[in-house]
């Protein structure tokens, strides 16, 4: 049966806003167990896809299922099977830590004699054992963004929506966020994340790119790079970034500034090494050793946007 | 279904008394009105500063001076010696009432004679003025008439109408009782809509009901949950309100109580279905405020609380139909005031029964779509 394999799968959906087009026919398919990112800069179209698969929006057109229930006519049995963390933080900052994960148990209808035990589980997860009397208000984000993890997974669903789920959290706790959704996925839970973090795209089993409510490309992250990276990526120290992205965009040279560094696209980087050196000296601009490097995701990115 | 009304409703009030401003709304902002209301704002008039202008200076023009002090609603502060004077002493506020006797008062009373005196009130407070003139005219007649009698003791009987008011319900016109049911009326209607619209639009302001709706939660479960807990809390209000007025003012309640909670239940009902119908319409919990107030005054104004509405136009006579509060004062003055029932009161109850179903089943229906 491959139908019981499929946790998500939208065909042609679309959804529109007056004229403005913010999901534009997309097609995709996530099996289950897989950690299924969904790329895109803001404004791409990743929140409302995610709102229409969760039934908080209803697609213009086009249809699909979540979970084997169908989006359009049986969203409050989705509702039962998902959960769903939204890019905002979305727990009542007015009551305590175990208040809110006492009123979702109850909205959720956890069976009673589960509840203690969840409870358990959320504040070990969260690292909140201590502190589950504080209001939730007083927590750093970190904390905000596991606890509201745990509270989506209170009732054990089969596939977990997450908006941009470490938006504005600090690295560290991107990664130990990032070591729950591995565990999740690991007792068999489907993700579904949004990032516009293009170095998180790698924690994902599988990636589509979304730009201006298209699906641009679709694939593992491996994948992806193969595929759409024909062209070598070079990186070069420079000590003014933004100047050096200036001359460099002057010749035709398409870059990107990373950090204190530049990435430039070039069709063959033997011939084109010396030709950046020689516009960089003329800019007067000090650049360290030109490297070939492998492709990021962004680098993808960026060139997928530029020949689209 | 009962298990997630109940955890709403379990939330609803830990948020509540956890804001101290919603905590001072609920005890405080009643406790504030009926102080206000019970201590301040009486329209009882009494002891109004008066100068007398006696230029007949007799026994009589005396004894009728006296009869004013006497009743208690006039004091007389000065006794100008001038026409002008009258003037001078209202120009200045120091008199807000001046009566006049002419010469010959007493002469033309003892002939059995019209003797008239001339009572000048201060109308810039119309209200005042008219009660005012009105006491005094009273007293006037009633000397008038015990004096004729004096005079006409050894004469035959004459024929005349004695007139001989009583005020009933409240016979000694307290402002006070009158005030009180109006307090309550007025306090369920402005906790429960501000309560209940900033609850719904808080959770729009924060983010969380957006989480709530990928729950499992009917629109039904969350309606329900964000109503009972204010309809308790409007409960509250007029328990305390009630209690304090009984205890602390001494307002006699004459009615039957579970009429009044039957009754206050069926105001609240149309109450928060306009609180849940200004949820739909705003956007931040200071929209909703602006909102519950722009319908709060003109629900009071055109309620018959202050103003009474057989002196309003015709067509603002029309919009107190559909104030709920019009009907509620009604009710609540009847059982406080009067004592009477549900025999009496009843084409009230009906008419905020429809208002209310209707009122809330709109709001739910829009509550439900801006929901989906």
């Amino acid at each position: 049966m491959i139908e019981n394999d499929i946790a998500v799968q939208v065909r042609d959906l679309r959804r529109t806003f007056g004229s403005f087009v913010a999901v534009d026919n997309i097609s995709l398919r996530v099996e289950k167990g897989e950690i299924f990112g969904f790329l895109g800069p803001n404004g791409a179209g990743k929140s409302t896809t995610i709102r229409m698969l969760c039934g908080l929006l209803k697609p213009t057109s086009g249809g699909g299922s979540v979970a084997g229930f169908d989006i359009l006519s049986e969203s409050e049995s989705i509702k039962q099977s998902i959960g769903y963390m939204s890019q905002r933080f979305s727990l009542y900052d007015d009551l305590t830590i175990e208040e809110n994960i006492n009123f979702f148990s109850g909205i959720y209808n956890v069976p009673r004699q589960k509840r203690a035990e969840r409870k358990d589980f959320i504040l070990s997860i969260s690292g909140l054992h201590e502190r589950k009397e504080e209001l939730t208000k007083n927590l750093p984000t970190g904390f905000k963004q596991r606890l509201a993890l745990g509270c989506a997974v209170l009732h054990d669903p089969s596939i977990l929506f997450l908006d941009e789920p470490t938006s504005g959290v600090d690295p560290m706790s991107r990664r130990n966020f990032w070591k729950l959704i591995y565990d999740m996925a690991g007792r068999g839970t489907t993700v579904f994340v949004t990032t516009h973090y293009m170095d998180e795209a790698d924690y994902c089993g599988r990636l589509a790119l979304i730009y201006r409510g298209k699906i641009v490309a679709e694939g593992t992250p491996a994948d992806l790079r193969l595929r759409f990276m024909k062209q070598d990526v070079l990186e070069i120290p420079v000590d003014r970034p933004v100047e050096a992205l200036e001359s460099l965009e002057k010749e035709g040279l398409e870059s990107a500034i990373f950090g204190s560094a530049l990435h430039v696209v070039v069709d063959d980087a033997a011939t084109e090494i010396p030709r950046i050196e020689r516009i960089l000296s003329a800019a007067n601009i000090r650049a360290g050793k030109i490297e070939k490097i492998l492709p990021s995701l962004e680098d993808v990115f960026v060139a997928l946007i530029e020949s689209s | 279904m009962f298990e997630r009304i109940h955890q709403m409703i379990v939330k609803e009030f830990a948020q509540v008394f956890r804001d101290k401003r919603m905590v001072l709304m609920i005890i405080a902002s009643p406790m504030i009105q009926l102080l206000m209301f019970g201590y301040v704002v009486t329209t009882d008039v009494t002891n109004v500063p008066t100068a007398l202008y006696d230029l007949d200076k007799s026994q009589s023009s005396r004894e009728l001076a006296r009869s004013l002090e006497a009743s208690g609603y006039f004091e007389i502060v000065n006794t100008p010696e001038s026409p002008e004077g009258i003037r001078y002493l209202l120009d200045r506020g120091e008199v807000s009432c001046a009566v006049q006797i002419n010469r010959g008062f007493e002469k033309e009373m003892l002939k059995g004679l019209p003797s008239p005196i001339q009572i000048i009130a201060d109308g810039t407070d119309s209200n005042t003025a008219m009660i005012t003139v009105s006491y005094a005219a009273r007293i006037a007649a009633r000397f008038g008439l015990d004096a004729s009698k004096v005079a006409l003791v050894n004469r035959e009987r004459l024929p005349g109408v004695d007139a001989r008011t009583r005020i009933w319900y409240n016979p000694d016109l307290k402002s006070r009782n009158y005030n009180l049911p109006g307090v309550i009326a007025s306090i369920v209607m402005i906790v429960g809509l501000m309560l209940t619209s900033m609850a719904v639009v808080r959770e729009r302001e924060t983010g969380t009901i957006e989480q709530l709706m990928v729950t499992p939660i009917k629109p039904f479960e969350l309606i329900l949950g964000k109503t009972i807990p204010f309809a308790a809390i409007g409960y509250f209000d007029m328990m305390l309100v009630t209690v304090t007025g009984v205890f602390w003012f001494d307002v006699p309640i004459k009615g039957f109580l579970p009429l009044l909670f039957l009754c206050t239940g069926i105001y609240l009902l149309s109450v928060l279905g306009i609180g849940l119908f200004i949820s739909t319409i705003s956007r931040t919990q200071q929209q909703a405020m602006m909102a519950a107030m722009f319908f709060y005054m003109p629900a009071l104004l055109l309620s018959g609380f202050v103003f009474p509405i057989d002196n309003m136009p015709p067509v603002f006579q029309y919009l107190t139909y559909i104030n709920p509060l019009r009907y509620f004062l009604v009710i609540i003055r009847g059982i406080f005031l009067k004592g009477i029932g549900f025999s009496l009161l009843w084409p009230q109850v009906a008419a905020l029964l429809i208002l209310g179903i209707t009122i809330i089943t709109l709001s739910t229906a829009r509550f439900r779509k801006r929901l989906e």
